[in-house]
């Protein structure tokens, strides 16, 4: 297994299937009342968090947790990054610390790559800048793999603000790998036009493509890029790209919606289409615990002991 | 006693007065005092080229950061003239980006005066066009053209406003001064982090579109054509630019230009490990870019090469990609890298090569102590170099106070051993000699 996780374009089509075939076992501790097994005893996972990140923080932590290694929470707000220190003494007072791995979250696009040159622990990207969210896109296939028997020709759409969104490249380039079809659908102004050389089609037009979707993973819009004017108004979006319920009665029956959360209910998403059965975000949240201590496991655990 | 050097044997390269052949030189204190084969002279200290060596005119650099006054520990005047000596310069441009801005005669003096202590390397301080490099009010350029400045501009702060660069032009005309440009639009380049292209987008990287850069050359060509200004454009990094120069001088506009080495020879995608000594300004852009920047230099489109040294310390460039500052060292590589990437593969020729670093750069600086010819009776501002000799870029330290060399690891081929300002040598068998 790869000794740091920065993109997913490092794993191998093999190495995919067996991170989500160990999470499948993994899931399941999960669902014990006693949610723990002994794996990552004596081992040191540290979250560091530049940007808040609720969500993703607590499933590493929970992850880490869950295979009995001491995790470390390092946020940046009250602690020496506020005092001014740099990422790079950061990092080197966490590796003289014993960290075995460590899992950030930056602001910066390439910031795990730079923290990998300066620490001899496991470092495991959990989102930078507009980069890449690695661990995000391998929770989706797990989640995509619990409704579909195979990857291959399976067709996915992302639609939202592909230009600014790490869930969005490491998901296309995941599904790339493993088989299936990637639509980029958006205003074109969210879209950079080279992303048709990520091996991903591109729309402008979501009604022309929800007829032939397996999988309709809609994105995070922030209010943001509208003061910055890649769209000119909220309701516009959302009336273009939003997925109200009239559009998901254009999705064939067997197609399910998903979300990386957190949602803007009502612009990129109707609330009752969130609500729906086949919308199975939470199943995504769930997934994400066990595809993340399948990670830890698989790096740190089995080789490395 | 006269103090004489001679140098037998070594292969002379002076575009100035068209020479290329292996001969012998003559120094004698500040001046040339013969040029042939045959030549000898009692009393003289003999260095032997064995016919491999090159000797050239010293080389001009019209763009070099040296950060002093204000960021002495990036760099000061006198590092960075034992970096530029060390290259084979015996003239740079200093940049006015200090602290304080150089938008005054006061702060163009102290320059002069630290480079003249310093004895390393001529420096020719740039004025800013305006003042505090704001974009908006016009400097003292006269002024600072009475302290010595011959190169004006708010390099990093491309002049945005087009009243401001038209009236700095058509000022400028009265000194009959170069006024430089680092054309970069400021609304289409806002947080760019590299070149908008495929690897933006792949690395999730804030692009600058080459656009920008070209929007800007085409207005202020536009501008030397209403005002008859003299326009330089500095580290063209577009191919659209470069079609834009060759329009202009082929309209017989008053518009010059240079290119920086790594802007020949680096690509956007360098950067997939998002390596900051990588990370310069304009950005490293595309294959098809660098294709155009090189036929602009071979053809002369492109008058010289630049080599924007950027002198950082090394707790600015060990950060995060966007945090880190752009920028790369320049001075100890440069003629190495043309050497290696635009000489030996046969894209330039050597005189070529030595026309874009000497006597071109000089002519447009109006130094005419520098760039050759080397004749008798000439200063004897020289640079003798090995063009065979293979080196590793960073496994000797730098002169330079900074490390943050673009081309740290890389094999490049060709090296100064001697460097001689006035018939002083500045450096000697590869070493400053002070």
């Amino acid at each position: 297994m790869i000794k740091h996780l920065l993109s997913i374009t490092q794993l191998s089509r093999e190495d995919v299937g067996r991170i989500l075939d160990t999470a499948e076992s993994f899931r399941e501790v999960g669902t014990r009342v006693i949610k723990k097994v002994p794996a990552l005893r004596g081992r040191t996972v540290v979250n560091l968090f530049y940007e808040n990140s609720t969500r993703t923080r607590i499933s590493f932590e929970l992850a880490a947790k869950r295979l009995s290694a001491d995790v470390i929470n390092f946020s940046t707000s009250g602690s020496s990054v506020s005092k001014g220190e740099s990422l790079k003494d950061t990092a080197l007072t966490l590796q003289a610390m014993g960290a075995d791995a460590i899992v950030i979250r930056h602001s910066s696009s390439g910031a795990p790559y730079t923290l990998s040159h300066w620490v001899s622990a496991s470092v495991l990207n959990a989102g930078d800048g507009t980069h890449e969210h690695p661990t995000q896109a391998l929770l989706d296939l797990f989640t995509i793999r619990e409704h579909f028997p195979s990857f291959e020709g399976l067709r996915l759409a992302i639609v939202g603000d592909i230009r600014h969104s790490r869930v969005a490249r490491s998901l296309t380039f995941g599904m790339a790998k493993m088989g299936g079809e990637v639509t980029l659908v958006g205003p074109p102004t969210l879209i950079p036009p080279e992303a048709t050389a990520w091996g991903a089609g591109v729309s402008h037009d979501l009604d022309a493509v929800l007829p032939k979707l397996d999988v309709c993973y809609m994105l995070r819009v922030q209010r943001e890029r509208q003061r910055q004017q890649f769209f000119p108004s909220v309701r516009e979006y959302s009336r273009l790209w939003g997925l109200s319920r009239t559009r998901v009665d254009a999705l064939p029956d067997t197609a399910v919606i998903m979300h990386p959360g957190p949602m803007n209910r009502g612009v990129e998403i109707a609330s009752d289409v969130a609500d729906l059965p086949r919308a199975v975000i939470t199943d995504q949240v769930t997934n994400g615990i066990a595809v993340r201590m399948s990670l830890l496991y698989l790096m740190l655990g089995v080789d490395r002991a | 006693m006269p103090n004489r050097v001679l140098f037998r044997g070594v292969r002379l390269v002076d575009p100035a007065s068209g020479h290329d052949a292996i001969t012998d030189v003559l120094i004698e204190d500040e001046q040339v005092m013969a040029v042939g084969n045959g030549t000898t002279a009692a009393k003289a200290h003999v260095v032997d080229g064995g016919g491999g060596l090159i000797m050239a005119p010293g080389l001009v650099d019209l763009h070099a950061h040296l950060r002093e006054p204000g960021f002495e520990h990036k760099e000061t005047i006198e590092t960075g003239a034992r970096a530029a000596a060390a290259g084979g310069y015996t003239a740079v441009c200093a940049m006015p980006n200090t602290e304080p801005v150089a938008d005054n005669a006061a702060v163009v003096m102290e320059v002069r005066n630290l480079a003249d202590k310093a004895g390393l390397c001529g420096v020719l301080p740039a004025g800013a066009i305006t003042r505090g490099l704001a974009g908006e009010a016009l400097t003292d350029i006269a002024e600072m053209w009475e302290a010595g400045v011959r190169l004006f501009t708010d390099d990093h702060n491309c002049v945005q406003s087009s009243r401001v660069m038209r009236l700095a032009l058509e000022y400028a005309r009265a000194f009959d001064v170069v006024i430089s440009q680092h054309a970069q639009d400021a609304a289409l380049t806002e947080g760019w982090q590299i070149h908008e292209g495929y690897y933006s987008a792949l690395l999730g990287l804030t692009g600058a579109p080459a656009e920008a850069e070209s929007i800007v050359v085409g207005r202020d060509i536009a501008l030397a054509r209403l005002t008859g200004g003299r326009l330089h454009i500095t580290h063209t990094s577009a191919a659209l630019s470069v079609e834009q120069i060759r329009s202009a001088k082929t309209r017989g506009l008053r518009v010059t230009a240079d290119v920086t080495p790594h802007h020949l020879s680096l690509l956007d995608e360098d950067l997939v490990s998002y390596d900051t000594y990588l990370r310069v300004n304009p950005p490293l852009r595309s294959a098809e870019d660098r294709q155009a920047l090189r036929e602009g230099a071979a053809d002369g489109t492109l008058d010289a090469v630049a080599t924007d040294h950027a002198p950082h310390a090394a707790e600015d460039k060990d950060q995060e990609f966007d945090q880190a500052p752009p920028g790369t060292t320049g001075l100890e590589t440069a003629l190495a890298v043309v050497l290696t990437e635009l000489v030996g593969p046969g894209l330039i020729s050597l005189s070529d090569a030595v026309a874009r670093m000497s006597t071109r750069p000089a002519e447009i600086l109006g130094l005419g102590e520098h760039g050759g010819p080397i004749a008798p009776g000439r200063p004897a501002n020289l640079v003798v170099f090995d063009p065979e000799a293979d080196w590793v870029v960073g496994e000797r330290p730098f002169h330079s106070m900074a490390r943050n060399s673009a081309f740290t690891g890389r094999k490049l081929r060709g090296r100064v051993i001697h460097t001689m300002l006035l018939g002083t040598f500045t450096v000697r068998e590869g070493e400053p000699t002070r």
